[in-house]
């Protein structure tokens, strides 16, 4: 039988027999990375929008910023985190070191910018097209900030899908910050990769196969919640 | 509270070096329709966003009879391509309203009376970007109106509209002039101008080379480009 027909047939028995294993680190990957969205979005999709929407003195340097984070390696933002938390670092008290926490933290940092420039650039032409109107009106800051946001929202939901998609997927970071310690930080990619290592290739199919699944169940999931296919385009 | 008259003073508006208004000097009184013609790039919209307090002045002021943020409030401008809001055509109504702390019934009450009035009662919740442009146009000026400004700007608001949809807005544009709204409308169309203006003012190169009475200026208008203009010559 070839590997990739093993990796199907001993994902099935994963997720037909509810591995209890495959349950806690699907269940860990979930939490570990719908927290780190959640968190990411607050920050970014207000930070998109006042972005577009606020002229302010070093608004270009921060833009310039954003993409330019959007680009680091994530080993690299696992490294330097890893030394702000490490004992002897200056987060060190917290004791987050290998823990989920930790893993949040890695990914917030990793799709916060992600979010913030894709919001961005989707704000920046929805104000564009409401900029006289929101003026006129004599709309507040906030409401302008809640007025695109809530008419960008379709494109925000891209956004954030994106940033799942990247969260969900990523290895690196939470590798080095987590530990991949069993029952505490093992989630579905640092499982495949500790898999891999150990040459048990059916097994990391399978577990890649799981997670595969699980992006696609969670895209589906929240495009029905919003309704985006529904109501269709404005 | 009144907040008229507007006074412009020696208002001017530079872009890059270049004068696209100015300087004028106008005083916008209680009452009426005053009508704005000229050319296409005379500075007719820059005018109307330099009342409407939305175009920064390089030099000059615009003073109302009441502080700016009051009359602020109490103003509304329908742009010469109206903005729809990416929401239904009841929440774009609506919005206003909810923006100045409107009481959600008193929200309802106003919808359904606007919608009627521009004939969309049946289309409250059709998104407004897929509305025709005449629908557009109806929605954007019941979007202004709604609010009960005292002051209603508009910038062509019939432009690219055949007879049915002008002569409609025109109504709409009449019952709020009796409703004692304010009106100050730019247009190219002169029958348009002459069917509703009280008085008209001519803007050529950045400038009102004519302000006048409904009759003295469609019948005897001094400025001699005006004259040209209104014979249907070519004027720059
Ligand atoms: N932000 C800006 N920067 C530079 N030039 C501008 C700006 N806004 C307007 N202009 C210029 O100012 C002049 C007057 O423009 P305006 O839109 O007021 O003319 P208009 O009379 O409304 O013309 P139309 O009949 O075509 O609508 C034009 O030459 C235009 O190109
Ligand atoms: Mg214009």
């Amino acid at each position: 039988m070839n590997t990739i027909t093993e990796g199907l047939l001993s994902a099935a028995k994963l997720v037909v027999t509810l591995d209890p294993d495959l349950v806690e680190i699907s269940l860990r990957s979930l939490r570990v990375t719908l927290t780190a969205l959640v968190v990411a979005s607050i920050i970014a999709i207000p930070l998109g929008t006042v972005l577009a929407i606020q002229r302010f003195r070093y608004r270009r340097t921060v833009i310039a910023l954003l993409n330019a984070f959007m680009g680091l390696p994530p080993v690299v933002v696992g490294l330097v985190i890893y030394v702000l938390l490490s004992r002897a670092g200056p987060l060190g008290v917290l004791g987050l070191l290998f823990t989920p926490t930790a893993m949040v933290i890695a990914q917030v940092v990793i799709i916060t910018p992600l979010i913030a420039s894709v919001t961005h650039q989707a704000m920046r032409d929805l104000w564009a097209d409401y900029h006289d109107l929101l003026i006129s009106l004599n709309a507040t800051k906030r409401q302008r900030i809640m007025t695109l946001i809530y008419d960008g929202r379709r494109t925000l939901l891209t956004a954030v899908l994106a940033g799942f998609g990247r969260a969900i997927g990523e290895v690196g970071a939470i590798m080095i910050v987590g530990g991949n310690i069993e029952h505490a930080t093992r989630v579905l990619t640092t499982a495949i990769a500790l898999e891999t290592g150990k040459g048990d290739f059916a097994l990391a199919l399978g577990l890649g196969f799981v997670l595969i699944g699980m992006a696609i169940a969670v895209n589906l999931a929240i495009h029905a919640l919003s309704g985006t296919e529904r109501e269709g385009r404005w | 509270m009144n907040i008229l008259p507007l006074r412009l003073t020696a208002a001017e508006v530079r872009r890059r070096g270049k004068r696209l208004l100015g300087p004028v000097d106008l005083t916008l009184g209680t009452g009426g329709v005053t009508v704005i013609v000229g050319p296409n790039g005379s500075g007719k919209t820059t005018l109307l966003r330099v009342m409407h307090g939305v175009e920064r002045l390089s030099s000059g002021s615009a003073n109302w009879a009441v502080p700016d943020r009051d009359a602020q409030a109490r103003q509304a401008f329908v742009f010469q391509s109206p903005i729809m809001l990416r929401r239904s055509v009841a929440a774009n109504l609506r919005y206003p309203l909810a923006l100045h702390g409107v009481a959600r019934a008193d929200q309802d009450v106003a919808v359904t009376e606007w919608a009627a009035k521009i004939g969309l009662s049946d289309a409250l919740t059709t998104p407004a970007p897929r509305l025709s442009g005449g629908e557009r146009q109806k929605l954007a000026l019941a979007r202004a109106l709604i609010g009960k400004p005292q002051v209603l700007f508009l910038d062509e608001p019939c432009a690219s509209l055949d007879g049915a949809a002008t002569l409609a807005i025109e109504g709409l544009l009449r019952d709020a002039r009796d409703a004692g709204v304010r009106i100050v409308m730019a247009t190219h169309d002169m029958g348009q101008a002459r069917r509703l203006a009280d008085d008209a003012l001519f803007v050529l190169g950045g400038t009102i080379a004519e302000a006048a009475s409904r009759d003295r200026f469609f019948d005897r208008p001094q400025h001699p480009a005006l004259a040209s203009f209104l014979n249907g010559d070519i004027v720059t």
